[in-house]
């Protein structure tokens, strides 16, 4: 499954995991990722993300979107240098807070 | 459209010598419910072929005139694409016979004596075969007609977006040299470059979200706020802000437009920049070869709303022969097999051994295949060259009125408090005023230069108080305009009083500028005693205004400033 989703034990924290190239064809498994656990936190973990492209950052923006837009509390971590340097130049650190 | 048959309904042609057996198997046939055409040899077998092209054949392989084989390579040449199932009949057993069969173009055999179930089994095997062949035919030609509708939309909707986005200078300036796929609009890719009023030249390359027709539609509306704002004299920041309350309004959430946008400044000799979310571009010092990077510092437009959105722009020196380069993802995010990206370091390499300047777009297209990356045809790269303000030649402006409700005698007066100066450029709505006289459009570069330097005198060293030395070098002029920004940002109270007074004069006329603010002032004797020299990053202002306008004087300690411009009847 190249994307995973966990739900922390106490119900507050949902984690969707990446695995591979996060770009378009994973569009449809991360938006039903997010729309059937409602939660408020959010945690993208890109550990095993090899690449990303800017269609994953319009994922990540409806991401947002959805979860609040400017109130959105979503994490992103673990994202390779890479995949940083991607996020860095885009600026989406002023969105999201990336570890 | 589906022209395939039912399987009850099938034209089968029997190829057979022999009486007895031809009558056999049409009566089985029949009975199995398809229609039957015959023929007594390979050479009729041909011609019912060619005349009734039944769907399925069955062939003996041994028969007079010609034989199976020869008719079956014939049948197979006269049916093209379109499969025509042959089963050989055949009491023939030896392995080498029956492999001919298949080789000379048969799908199947049949062995005599003929069994009805076996038959029947191998028509239907054949026809499922035959259907499936027709339908990947179907969906080819549909998939090639859709793919023609394709390309013509695109060359269409092309040929319009050139009309638009190619309004600009992109070809006809003298400096600027770009790579581009033709159809890189449709890859999301938009570069667009225009002179302001005054001569300076903005360049915007943009990079939308996404491939396609998706990709292309927002470069329709940006394109047309770039031309329009750049034309009428906003600068930078007004256009950018212009730009992003448009895509944010009217672009779903997950799509957005990477864009870096420059005004490079022939006069004033610096290039201003606003980076949102496109990789590094480089500003190329030809006395030392270095290249200063100018780096995104911004999100993409169309993510944040209006009151969110950052129009910061950085402002670096330039000397004459100096280059702005800039480059799309294309480039750098080019991926080879192992998922490797080519990256900047890469980039920077073939910059380093460069010594061609010229070739370095033939460069790094070589690097990129060297690197064995998957050939993108996102790839966009612009170099704009800072020429001497004489080499450009901005196009003159065109007027589509007649000139017989001219204005030619009034005045008007502006003053601008500080909660307009921190976000409202005036300047657009003072030139567009002042070109109601036709006598002045003929100067209307100089006219706009003259009204930004005096504008951006009043509020710089008048209203903010800035310093022009701190602009003696590259640190200093960057720390100039972060301070601006900084003042500008926290300024509470000021003003800046424009007057305009348009008189007649013999056959023509005289303009009259008259700007005060309410700074402190400026040594004005010490700053005219300072040679025009073309080396200072400080100071080209002021003898900017005194070179294209007439009379420039200062008074009340550089408070107030006061400039003509003349000009004759009109032929």
């Amino acid at each position: 499954m190249p994307v995973v989703t966990e739900i922390s034990p106490d119900g507050k924290k949902l984690t969707i995991s990446i695995k591979g190239r996060f770009d378009f064809a994973k569009h449809q498994e991360f938006r039903e990722s997010y729309e059937k656990n409602h939660l408020s936190a959010i945690v993208v973990d890109l550990k095993e993300a090899t690449y990303l492209d800017s269609s994953a950052l319009g994922m990540l923006l409806l991401l947002r979107d959805h979860a609040g837009g400017e109130s959105a509390d979503i994490r992103v971590v673990n994202s390779s240098s890479d995949v940083r340097k991607i996020l860095a130049i885009s600026n989406f650190d002023k969105l999201f807070d990336i570890s | 459209m589906n022209t395939v048959q039912p399987l009850e309904l099938l034209t089968i042609l029997i190829a057979e010598d022999s009486a007895a057996d031809r009558m056999l198997l049409a009566s089985i046939l029949r009975r199995q419910g398809h229609a039957v055409l015959t023929a007594a040899n390979g050479a009729e077998a041909v011609d019912v072929f060619r005349e009734l092209r039944p769907h399925l054949v069955l062939m003996d392989a041994m028969m007079p005139v010609m034989d199976g084989f020869e008719a079956a390579r014939q049948i197979k040449a006269l049916s093209g694409e379109n499969l025509v199932p042959i089963i050989f009949l055949t009491s023939l057993s030896e392995n080498e016979a029956l492999a001919r069969c298949l080789e000379v173009g048969g799908d199947d055999f049949l062995a005599k004596p003929y069994n009805q179930v076996i038959l029947a089994a191998k028509i239907k095997a054949m026809d499922r075969l035959r259907r499936l062949q027709a339908t990947v035919l179907q969906q080819r030609d549909q998939i090639a007609r859709h793919h023609e509708y394709l390309l013509n939309e695109q060359r269409v909707a092309k040929a319009v977006f050139d009309k638009v986005a190619h309004s600009g200078c992109l070809n006809a300036a003298p400096n600027i040299r770009y790579l581009q796929s033709p159809y890189a609009l449709f890859n999301g890719d938009l570069l667009l470059a225009a002179y302001t009023p005054a001569g300076d030249m903005h360049v915007l390359l943009g990079d939308f979200t996404g491939h396609g027709l998706p990709a292309a539609v927002g470069a329709m509306p940006l394109a047309e706020v770039f031309y329009g704002m750049t034309a009428k004299g906003y600068g930078v920041s007004e256009t950018l802000r212009e730009m992003n309350a448009k895509l944010k309004r009217i672009l779903p959430v997950d799509m957005f437009c990477c864009a870096i946008l420059l005004c490079l400044s022939f006069q004033r000799r610096s290039v201003e920049v606003w980076n949102g979310g496109m990789p590094d571009g480089y500003l190329h010092h030809i006395a030392d070869g270095e290249r200063e990077p100018l780096a995104a510092r911004h999100l993409p437009l169309g993510v944040l709303s209006p009151e969110s959105f950052d129009d910061r722009t950085e402002v670096h020196p330039m000397a004459i022969g100096d280059q702005v380069f800039l480059l799309s993802d294309g480039v750098v995010d080019t991926c080879n097999a192992d998922d490797q990206l080519f990256g900047v370091e890469r980039l920077q390499q073939v910059f380093a051994a460069n010594r061609q300047p010229d070739a370095v777009f033939e460069e790094i297209k070589q690097a990129l295949r060297d690197f064995g990356g998957e050939s993108r045809d996102d790839v966009s790269m612009v170099e704009i060259s800072l020429l001497e303000p004489a080499q450009i030649s901005p196009p003159a402006l065109m007027y589509s009125d007649s000139g017989q409700s001219c204005p030619l005698d009034w005045s008007v007066s502006f003053e601008f408090r500080a909660a307009t100066l921190k976000r409202f450029n005036p300047l657009p709505y003072l030139l567009q005023l002042l070109l109601e006289v036709h006598g002045l459009r003929a100067q209307s570069g100089a006219l706009y230069s003259v009204l930004a330097e005096l504008y951006s005198n009043a509020l710089e060293h008048g209203v903010l108080g800035l310093d022009s030395s701190l602009k003696r070098n590259a640190s200093g002029f960057a720390r100039y305009y972060q301070q601006r920004s900084v003042r500008l940002e926290a300024l509470e109270d000021g003003y800046i009083r424009v007057n305009l007074q348009v008189a007649p004069r013999d056959e023509g006329g005289c303009l009259t500028i008259h700007v005060e603010d309410s700074g402190k002032g400026f040594d004005v004797v010490r700053v005219m005693e300072r040679p025009l020299d073309d080396v200072r990053l400080s100071g080209r202002g002021i003898s900017l205004i005194r070179q294209l306008g007439r009379n420039a004087q200062w008074t009340d300690n550089g408070r107030s400033a006061r400039v003509e411009f003349f000009w004759k009847a009109l032929a």
